[in-house]
């Protein structure tokens, strides 16, 4: 599991560390940036102080729009940006992954007893003095009615991975509350860093909590309040003076929705909106922001792997040969360099490079056609004679889609149309629009090979079992987001085991082994991890990017401006 | 007239359900849905899914789907927006406010120097005024309007700093004139092209007339120029625009769909955009019958007002 504090009450909000950020907006370079190694002190001068009162507005520019606010009900990431300020979780997980508590007193383990019976039994000691936003204090029966409702019936929960696991939730005191596993699951811990608390004496007055009016006014525990919500332009927050850790120092929190991305960065330029996150800043503009006047752009790190995706029952990508062929035959640097402007960072593995459990001795890619060819010649696929490799009377050629209008990824799919045709594989453009893309044609399987951005992981904690395990295919009837169709029983027994395991660095074996499996049967074609570029005012104090966390307005609390 | 009316109507709402029916029909075919979104995310798994499509219906049959949208519709509910969870008529109110504030100055503006160009370009015909206007209507006419956008923003926002880079308001002002700031950006850029549409059309209404035998005999009869002009080339020229204007009504409220989003302006067009991208299907149907009905309004608004304004019209017994 992730590194542990201490286990006393500290703030889940730590003041921002200056040297990272500005290491960060020197363009050390992702893969620097995403490790922390910001040793040597970029900043000399130390930030002011914050404000005694909230003070002054910062407005957030978003290219989505956040339309869901019951924290629990179906979203999307940018919806998060509202849920992380008005509803606290029990736990959140740092930049370095280490978990801080939050509503909770403590992170539980097995050493303090938090988690016992091999991962059956959970306890948790709740952090006093928590008002919600109307006065009310929070207590373990907020938490209670938060996992029940999650698994009630009727309601549009979002997900209830994991927490379907979960029975005989009992609260042993106004702020204690355990319950039991039907069987250990490791990855809780990571999914509770992300399961806001609800407050229970308003929902359970609602007729039905799926259309309460506490969806559209949401009330949480968090440093900032709802304010008001212009639909189609923007949201306003204002700061909690209740709120239990550090902050808010900021008076006002606008989070404004720009939907096109070029207008979003126009906007950012002319100092309309103070920080551009999520979707970031176009790598195409990329050279041109780090030179704004007043303004920090920084490579952030982030869990997102960027992957070609094969269908595993398609009968020319099934065969592994053919997947060797195809990633040893693709210039990744080319994509990277060419058409990202060299900001992304090669990788190897489906886990984050920022993670405990990615492992970093996986053999490296090497772009070299010769050696794909022989890949090739030796597993019988034979030139014909109009260029294209056949076997057994089946032509090697397949469909790559991509969304359509995703200019970068459309010409990627150029440069990869180029790198197989000089081995004799036939690549084809399948393109369709997003909403078309990621209907069934994603998760029923019905795509050849799909360019895909996505993180393999639960959560924070690295366990891929739903990316992976063979009866996570949806297309066979499985429960999961196995699209790929990856069916290998060695692989299933080191998901299972991973997801029993509560020790580190036994997990961090299996993982690694995990890790060294797909690298050599190429489930998934790895190209790179991505590093968006965020941006943000000079003077803006406290953003600090964190990979563990799904939106970088994670401790927006904490945030100020020096004057 | 009531006859007319009364026909009229029955004809609106057969047309009505006919559209309602073909836009649902569309709508759900079309691959893809509402959980694309939630796909992408990757964070749901297949059973989440699944759950959440039989919550919101959606694995019934297209009929039964259908039938029940078309109940609740009648009996007033329009239905709660996937992805807002907000009633749809709610929802369409809320953008209504920005999208008239945009629709109606541009369209004022553009109707006011396009009639005008017109009338001159009319009367000076193949002058040297004319043949610059005709030009530059078709240069306004070809120019995509989401480059213009970018290069108005560029130029006034990012270069010279003279307007906001888009928004309707800036947060935490919202006087009027910082209204009217942010305004002149995209009413600069819709006006540009429905200038030149309105000019070509008074243009050449005004030349129909201009030829005209009663017009001829109104010269022979040595009233002036300009009263010829005022009283019976105008007033006869503004009768077809009438119907343009009619027919306009409907985007008047459906807002522009690149205007809006280049410039950050939360209206119809945008909301409709965003609904598509979503496939958030009770707004998108919302929008489609609000359309509709907007513009069999529209044209049933040009039809009376033309016998307001045309009185042989409204005694030829309609």
């Amino acid at each position: 599991m992730t590194k542990i504090s201490d286990g006393s009450v500290t703030s889940a909000f730590p003041m921002p560390a200056i040297h990272r950020r500005d290491m960060l907006a020197l363009g050390a370079g992702g893969l620097l940036a995403a490790t922390g190694l910001g040793s040597a002190r970029a900043q000399t001068k130390a930030a002011p102080p914050p404000p005694s009162k909230p003070t002054g507005q910062v407005v957030v520019g978003l290219s989505q729009e956040p339309t869901a606010f019951n924290p629990l009900m179906p979203g999307i990431e940018v919806d998060e940006t509202v849920w992380m300020q008005i509803f606290n979780t029990m736990w959140v997980a740092d930049p370095k992954g280490n978990l801080m508590p939050d509503l909770a007193r403590e992170i539980p383990s097995e050493a303090n007893g938090g988690i016992s019976e091999g991962g059956l039994a959970w306890k948790v000691k709740l952090r006093p003095g928590v008002t919600w936003h109307d006065g009310t204090p929070f207590t373990a029966e907020d938490v209670k009615y938060t996992l029940e409702l999650i698994n009630a019936p009727g309601f549009k929960a979002r997900t209830r991975v994991g927490h379907a696991f979960v029975k005989d939730i009992k609260v042993t005191g106004p702020l204690e509350i355990s319950w039991r596993m039907e069987k250990a699951y490791a990855p809780y811990l990571a999914l509770l860093s992300n399961t806001f608390i609800v407050p229970k004496h308003i929902l359970e007055k609602a007729a039905d909590p799926n259309t309460a009016p506490f969806n559209q006014t949401p009330v949480g525990t968090g440093p900032f309040k709802w304010g008001t919500r212009t639909p189609g332009d923007n949201i306003q927050l204002v700061a909690n003076d209740k709120f239990h850790g550090k902050g808010p120092y900021l008076e006002r929190a606008v989070l404004k929705y720009v939907p096109d991305q070029t207008a979003l960065y126009a906007q950012f330029r002319t100092g309309q909106v103070d920080l551009i996150i999520g979707t970031g800043i176009p790598a195409n503009f990329y050279a041109e922001a780090v030179k704004l006047p007043g303004r920090k752009v920084v490579k952030i790190p982030s869990a997102s792997l960027e992957m070609l995706m094969p269908n595993l029952e398609h009968p020319v990508l099934k065969d592994k040969a053919v997947r060797k062929a195809l990633y040893a035959s693709l210039n990744k640097q080319a994509i990277i360099d060419i058409i990202y402007y060299g900001l992304h960072i090669p990788t190897e593995s489906f886990t984050p490079q920022d993670s405990w459990a990615y492992n970093p001795n996986l053999p490296k890619h090497v772009y070299d056609p010769a050696l794909a060819n022989k890949i090739l010649d030796e597993a019988g696929w034979k030139r014909s004679g109009s260029g294209t490799r056949m076997k057994d009377g089946v032509p090697l050629t397949f469909a790559v889609s991509t969304t359509t209008g995703a200019a970068l990824r459309e010409q990627a799919q150029q440069l990869m149309m180029q790198d197989w045709a000089q081995i004799g594989a036939k690549m084809t453009i399948n393109n369709m629009p997003a909403a078309v893309i990621w209907g069934e044609f994603y998760t029923r399987s019905k795509f050849e090979s799909l360019i895909v951005g996505t993180a393999f992981r639960t959560v924070i904690d690295p366990d891929p079992a739903a990316r992976f395990a063979s009866d996570a295919i949806p297309a066979k009837n499985g429960s999961g987001a196995n699209q790929m169709q990856w069916q290998n029983a060695e692989v299933d027994k080191l998901l299972k085991d991973g997801q029993t395991t509560f020790d580190q660095e036994k997990r961090k074996a299996i993982y690694w082994k995990l890790q060294e499996i797909a690298r050599e049967e190429l489930p998934i074609l790895p190209i790179y991890q991505y590093a968006p570029v965020e941006g943000y005012k000079e003077g803006l104090i406290g953003y600090e990017p964190n990979v563990n966390a799904r939106q970088n307005t994670w401790n927006m609390g904490s945030w100020y401006w020096a004057r | 007239m009531s006859g007319f009316l009364l026909q009229r109507l029955m004809q609106a709402i057969l047309l009505l359900l006919i559209v309602s029916m073909i836009g649902f029909a569309i709508l759900h075919l079309a691959p893809g849905g509402p959980l694309s979104q939630f796909a992408a995310g990757g964070e749901m798994n297949q059973e989440d899914l699944d759950r959440i499509i039989e919550q919101l219906g959606l694995n019934r049959p297209l009929p039964v789907q259908y039938a029940e949208w078309l109940w609740r519709m009648l009996s007033g509910d329009w239905g709660l927006s996937y992805r807002d969870q907000q009633p749809v008529l709610h929802i369409i109110a809320g953008h209504l406010g920005p999208t008239l504030e945009l629709m109606l100055s541009s369209t004022l503006l553009a109707m006011l120097i396009g009639a005008w160009i017109g009338i001159i370009g009319a009367v000076k015909r193949y002058s040297l005024f004319d043949s610059i206007a005709t030009i530059g209507t078709m240069i306004a006419l070809s120019i995509p309007t989401f480059w213009f956008g970018l290069v108005v923003i560029y130029v006034f926002s990012v270069g010279l700093g003279w307007l906001p880079s888009g928004n309707r308001f800036t947060i935490g002002d919202g006087s009027f004139l910082n209204r009217l700031h942010h305004l002149v950006g995209p009413c600069i850029v819709l006006a540009l092209v429905s200038t030149a549409v309105w000019s070509r059309y008074m243009r050449s209404s005004m030349l129909d007339v201009i030829n005209q035998d009663f017009v001829r005999t109104a010269r022979a009869k040595g009233v002036p120029e300009r009263q010829i002009l005022m009283k019976h080339v105008l007033r006869n020229a503004l009768l077809p625009m009438i119907t343009i204007t009619g027919l306009h009504v409907p985007s008047l409220l459906s807002g522009a769909l690149v205007t809006e989003t280049v410039f950050t302006w939360p209206g119809m067009g945008r909301l409709f955009l965003d609904s598509i991208s979503y496939r958030d299907y009770p707004v998108v149907m919302g929008i489609l019958m609000f359309t509709a009905v907007m513009v069999l309004l529209g044209s049933l608004l040009a039809d009376l007002l033309y016998g307001v304004a045309d009185p042989r019209i409204a005694r030829s017994g309609r």
